[in-house]
């Protein structure tokens, strides 16, 4: 419908420089430029390569989305960006691109919450969040159970890690077999040739005790890297697949077992799962199992929409509008501790009404 | 942080504050604010100029990346100006040689020597003030840089930090004369710190 907000969202929190255009809950375009291989070799993110590439990177890519998309900057209802959490500096480099777009062509900004932004990105993909949704976000950052009533304005945080988030496990476990970085794509390919009850590994926080929806991965990954480190010093060869298989088995047995927990214990129906370790095989196929015996409905974007990219930033900035939100304000600063309980960053009341002024102008002109 | 508009003749309007922590959240208001002042509207503009460096990073990509958005929402040329060049203008020295040195923190300084206001004798560097004594030993020197290691720089001149004025005001110089200017690219004169830290791409809040 062409009465649906327009809206352009940006994302670099973390080595991702996304923007992404879409109108209303339709995708219109996504690109991405990554900064992955400049890490890889230092086996995890550089917070200053990071920058410097965001900053190279983000005209053009502004310029390709907008290409894709077919649409005119002047168009577009309002600019969105990721203002936190994530790293400092990567963030502050999308927020200055968002502020000085949307005040160069007079259009509101509204500063997202990433994780808020990874849930309503399956909007792009099955329509409208149900309202409860369940949230199983897990990436090399996150690893995070919420509850969502209100993708704009109510976001509660029911669990997360207490230590390593599961894609950085998976990083270190592939680091330990030597499968370079990032882990989490490599080791699924491993580990569907692997027998995945082969090697016992622990479930953190798993007890009668623990609390139902944390997460723990440390443990999980020392006991791993000890099981490998074993092996070598008895001279025999680490079965790769195997330990693949078995690992990433104890990964997502959690995961999925805490979520339809959660879905169970709150009454809610609807189950997304988010995050770069979202497009892992295994994770997808369990999760569906589970839901399914349990008589949840499962959401889960295709791989491209649950890591970092700014069509989930745009999701999230396109439903702030429809739902008329405040906008930010020029002052908007990025936020690399940002709470998740705030979904987007409304800008104090007298410089809001400064936006909606400009906005208005050049929005109907 | 410093914003100022150049009607290609004259600074009009202009701002500036130290804070070097909140450029993120100063910048664009203070672009409002000296818009505001001058009577105009950003689409009025027609190029804009940033300082390029050398200077602390993220101070340095709040303004590159602000100019690169502007340039691309607006369509209008994106000029650099070496941040050094713009105090050497400001200073107004028509008779060198003379040094212009930034504070680089961890004990060293950007530097750059000048024949005069308006002519650089050499590519900005890093280094620690002592290293650099021989090479700069009499010249008198310009800037915050200059200020922070007096053993090294008993001579300072004016000004302490480079003003938006002076870096609009040398790009309009330059550009009526049909001179080229810089790209709008950052000098980092640094390799990044290539270190992964400990929680690496944790962003979520514990
Ligand atoms: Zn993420």
């Amino acid at each position: 419908m062409a009465d649906e907000p327009l809206v352009l969202g940006i994302e670099t929190s973390c080595d991702e420089t996304g923007v992404g255009i879409v109108r209303g809950t339709t995708l219109l375009a996504d690109a991405v430029a990554s900064s992955v291989d400049e890490h890889a070799r230092f086996g995890g993110v550089v917070p200053e390569v990071a920058s410097r590439a965001h900053l190279e990177a983000m005209v053009p890519t502004i310029d390709r989305a907008l290409k894709e998309a077919g649409v005119s900057a002047r168009d577009l209802d309002g600019i969105a960006v990721t203002a936190g959490p994530g790293l400092a500096g990567a963030l502050l480099v999308g927020v200055s691109a968002a502020k000085a777009y949307a005040y160069a062509l007079g259009k509101p900004l509204y500063g997202v919450n990433h994780l808020a932004s990874h849930i309503c990105v399956d909007q792009l993909e099955h329509g409208a969040l149900p309202e409860p949704t369940m949230a199983l976000l897990v990436s090399g950052g996150h690893s995070s159970l919420l509850l969502s009533t209100d993708i704009t304005s109510d976001v509660r945080p029911l669990g997360a890690t207490i230590d390593d988030a599961a894609g950085e496990a998976f990083d270190k476990i592939a680091r330990v077999l030597n499968l370079g970085f990032p882990g989490g794509p490599v080791i699924d390919r491993y580990a569907r040739e692997g027998d995945p009850s082969a090697i016992p590994f622990p479930r953190g926080l798993t007890g009668p005790r623990d609390p139902a929806y944390d997460f723990s991965f440390s443990g999980l990954k020392t006991a791993v890297a000890r099981w490998i480190e074993a092996k070598r010093a008895a001279g025999e060869e680490v079965p790769v697949r195997d330990v693949a298989a078995s690992f990433q088995e104890a990964v997502v047995d959690v995961l999925t077992r805490k979520a339809v927990r959660a879905c169970k214990d709150e009454g809610v129906e609807h189950l997304m799962i988010g995050g770069g370790v979202a497009a892992n095989s295994r994770l997808r196929e369990l999760a569906r199992h589970r839901c399914e015996a349990a008589g949840i409905e499962l959401r889960v974007p295709r791989p491209k929409l649950c890591t970092d990219n700014g069509a989930m930033v745009a999701a999230l900035g396109a439903e702030l509008v429809a739902r008329n939100r405040a906008a930010s304000s020029w002052d908007l600063s990025a936020d690399s501790s940002l709470p998740v309980t705030e979904a987007h960053v409304p800008g104090h009341e007298h410089e809001h009404d400064h936006v909606h002024e400009v906005s208005k102008e050049n929005l109907y002109s | 942080m410093t914003v100022a508009l150049h009607d290609g003749t004259d600074v009009i309007a202009s701002s500036s504050q130290v804070d070097a922590r909140r450029h993120g959240e100063l910048l664009l208001p203070a672009v409002d604010r000296v818009l505001a002042e001058a009577g105009l509207r950003l689409d009025a503009v027609t190029g804009i100029v940033v300082g390029i460096g050398p200077g602390p990073y993220t101070g340095l990509r709040v303004g590159l990346m602000t100019a690169d958005t502007f340039g691309l929402a607006l369509g209008v040329p994106v000029h650099g100006v070496c941040t050094l060049d713009g105090l050497a203008y400001a200073a107004d020295i028509e008779k060198g040689p003379f040094v212009v040195a930034t504070d680089a923190r961890r004990k060293e300084v950007y530097w750059a020597r000048y024949a005069d206001s308006r002519t650089r004798l050499t590519d900005p560097a890093v280094d620690r003030p002592a290293d650099i004594a021989e090479r700069v030993a009499g010249l008198p020197a310009v800037g915050a840089g200059a200020l922070l290691y007096p053993d090294t720089f008993p001579n300072v001149h004016e000004p302490e930090h480079v003003s938006a004025a002076a870096l609009a005001s040398l790009a309009a110089e330059r550009l009526a004369k049909g001179e080229e200017l810089p790209e709008a690219r950052p000098l980092y004169l640094r390799r990044p710190d290539a270190q992964v830290p400990k929680n690496y791409k944790v962003v979520t809040p514990k």
